[in-house]
């Protein structure tokens, strides 16, 4: 097993729909891997698996080598991995701030109960704030913001959380070029720290763009793994992805 | 004068009652209906301890709240596999239950007929039995409440409360936990309650089951709906407006029957119109 993350034999049904199905793919640490595949090919439920909102079916998980067969998503945190959510979910009748200290916070009860105030992660914040350009909206009710801006909180969330391994559903649909160009440069920042990124997109451009590898997905299974220009060019994923 | 420090009493231990069920409702969003049941509960452990036991009253209010604690930490547990509608009509069933052990335990309660000659506080020879002194009493719980209760709500594990009332899932992705800050903020609501019915049984020296009934959760529950849903000053705001409504009205002059009837329709009207102009009520923060 050569990734950080890895999944082997990983399935997952939902009565009849084999959403992930005999999954085993791997995504190589500090690398930027692009997953890919049609509609409906499964790539939500993945990260879903990843991020512990679902359990699988069967099969595997392993994360720096380490297997399971569910995992707990109040663990995340403790291995290092943060995600988005392609429908971008916040919490939105708490402010910008506050949405971002809940990445950051302490988390057991007591600890929790004792820390007041975000004095502690100041310079912290101000510097994520600053990287996805919502300084001045610090205090505004996360209800309140622009689309564009709601995708940039949701990323700002994930840098909070300082994570290793970073699982980004379709971080770019619907925005306009500059927010575009905006997210590209975050995530080049975290391919400069060597951080591990798995990046749902459709637009392939964007893929080839920004990523080392990229997985080819198709119902459920892996239907391609490898370098981006190889991926590509095989002729089995211009047919079922590209319909070429 | 007399009248008036009755009046801001009163204001006291709605206030208490207010802030204590907003932590639950208001900041961590689930539907209660069980306040009526730990008030009750509060009453009834400071009117038996005190007449039956002679217990100093400061005694009693930590027993109450004890008492209120385990009963919430029961329930609670219990509850924090709800959500919603669900978990209003099961904690509407603590406050059911807790009515009728009071009414029908009748060898610890008297049942129907209440408790008679319980005693105003004394502490180290001081006494709290005039009314001027009870409320300086009074206020002094309701600020420590204030303040504790603005500590809570203020600190990491308050915006944890904010963020499970809307999305549990994104709270646990967090990293946070669920179900213990439900349980919490249940057990530590149900406590601070306990208080309010301690007071309230100590200042009417009387008390019978009749009280703590469901209408007065829902009674409760209005309050911090007017007053402002997450907000603590707007709980305080509340009960000073619902409490004083029904004075209003005896004010000019009509019939007990009418000003009785009235009441229940301009509580209602100010209910529809509140959620149609400002559903998150006057100073409140939350909108359900
Ligand atoms: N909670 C669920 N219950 C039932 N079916 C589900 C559930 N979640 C996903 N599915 C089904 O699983 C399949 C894969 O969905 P998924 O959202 O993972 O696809 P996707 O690759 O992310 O698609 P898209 O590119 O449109 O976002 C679909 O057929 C979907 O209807
Ligand atoms: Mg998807």
């Amino acid at each position: 097993m050569s990734g950080i993350l890895n999944t082997k034999n990983l399935s997952m049904h939902f009565m009849g729909v084999k959403a992930v199905d005999d999954l085993t793919v791997s995504f190589p640490a500090g690398l930027a891997t692009g997953l890919v595949g049609p509609n409906g090919c499964g790539k939500t439920t993945l990260f879903n698996l990843i991020s512990g909102v679902y359990d699988p079916t069967a099969g595997e998980i392993f994360i720096r080598d380490k297997g399971f067969t569910r995992i707990k998503c109040t663990k995340l945190r403790d291995l290092k991995i943060a995600r988005t959510f392609q429908d971008c979910r916040l919490i939105s009748q708490l402010s910008v701030e506050d949405n971002i200290m809940l990445a950051i916070s302490k988390t057991g009860t007591y600890d929790s109960i004792l820390e007041v105030g975000t004095e502690d992660y100041e310079e912290f914040l101000d510097h994520i704030l600053e990287t996805i350009s919502l300084s001045h909206k610090r205090h505004e009710l996360a209800e309140n913001l622009s689309y564009g801006q709601r995708k940039l909180l949701e990323i700002g969330r994930a840098l909070a959380s300082n994570a290793d391994i970073y699982l980004l559903d379709e971080p770019f649909s619907g925005l306009f070029p500059e927010i575009v160009e905006k997210i590209k440069s975050i995530i080049n920042d975290l391919k400069a720290k060597h951080k591990t990124i798995i990046l749902v997109e459709h637009n392939i451009a964007l893929i080839k763009e920004i990523c080392d590898n990229v997985v080819v997905m198709d119902a459920g299974k892996l239907l391609k793994q490898g370098k981006a220009e190889e991926v590509f060019a095989d002729e089995k994923v211009k047919h079922a992805y590209l319909g070429e | 004068m007399e009248y008036i420090i009755n009046l801001f009493i009163l204001f006291a231990i709605y206030g208490i009652l207010a802030i204590s069920l907003n932590i639950v409702v208001g900041y961590t969003g689930l539907l209660s209906l069980a306040q009526a049941a730990f008030y009750g509960v509060g009453a009834y452990a400071t009117a038996i301890l005190m007449t039956k036991f002679d217990m100093n009253f400061f005694f009693t209010v930590i027993i109450g709240m004890i008492v209120c604690a385990l009963i919430g930490f029961i329930i609670g547990a219990i509850l924090s596999k709800f959500k919603g509608d669900y978990y209003a009509i099961v904690s509407a069933g603590l406050t059911i239950i807790i009515f009728n052990t009071l009414l029908n335990c009748e060898g610890l309660t008297n049942g129907p007929i209440g408790i008679f000659g319980i005693g105003r506080p004394t502490l180290f020879g001081f006494s709290f039995s005039s009314n001027i002194n009870f409320l300086i009493l009074c206020v002094l719980t309701l600020s420590a409440i204030y303040y504790l209760n603005k500590h809570l709500v203020n600190s990491s594990f308050g915006r944890v409360l904010k963020g499970i009332r809307e999305d549990e899932r994104l709270v646990r992705v967090m990293g946070h936990h669920r179900k213990t800050p439900k349980m919490l903020s249940f057990v530590f609501s149900a406590s601070l309650t306990s208080v309010a019915g301690s007071l309230f049984a100590s200042y009417l020296m009387f008390i019978d089951p009749m009280t703590f009934q469901l209408h007065e959760a829902i009674f409760i529950f209005t309050i911090i709906i007017v007053g402002g849903l997450a907000d603590l000053k707007g709980s305080m705001l509340g009960a000073v407006i619902m409490i004083s409504l029904p004075e209003i009205l005896r004010f000019l002059g009509l019939p007990q029957e009418t000003a009785a009837q009235l009441q229940q329709l301009i509580y209602g009207l100010l209910l529809v119109v509140l959620m149609y102009i400002r559903p998150q009520g006057i100073l409140g923060k939350y909108r359900m």
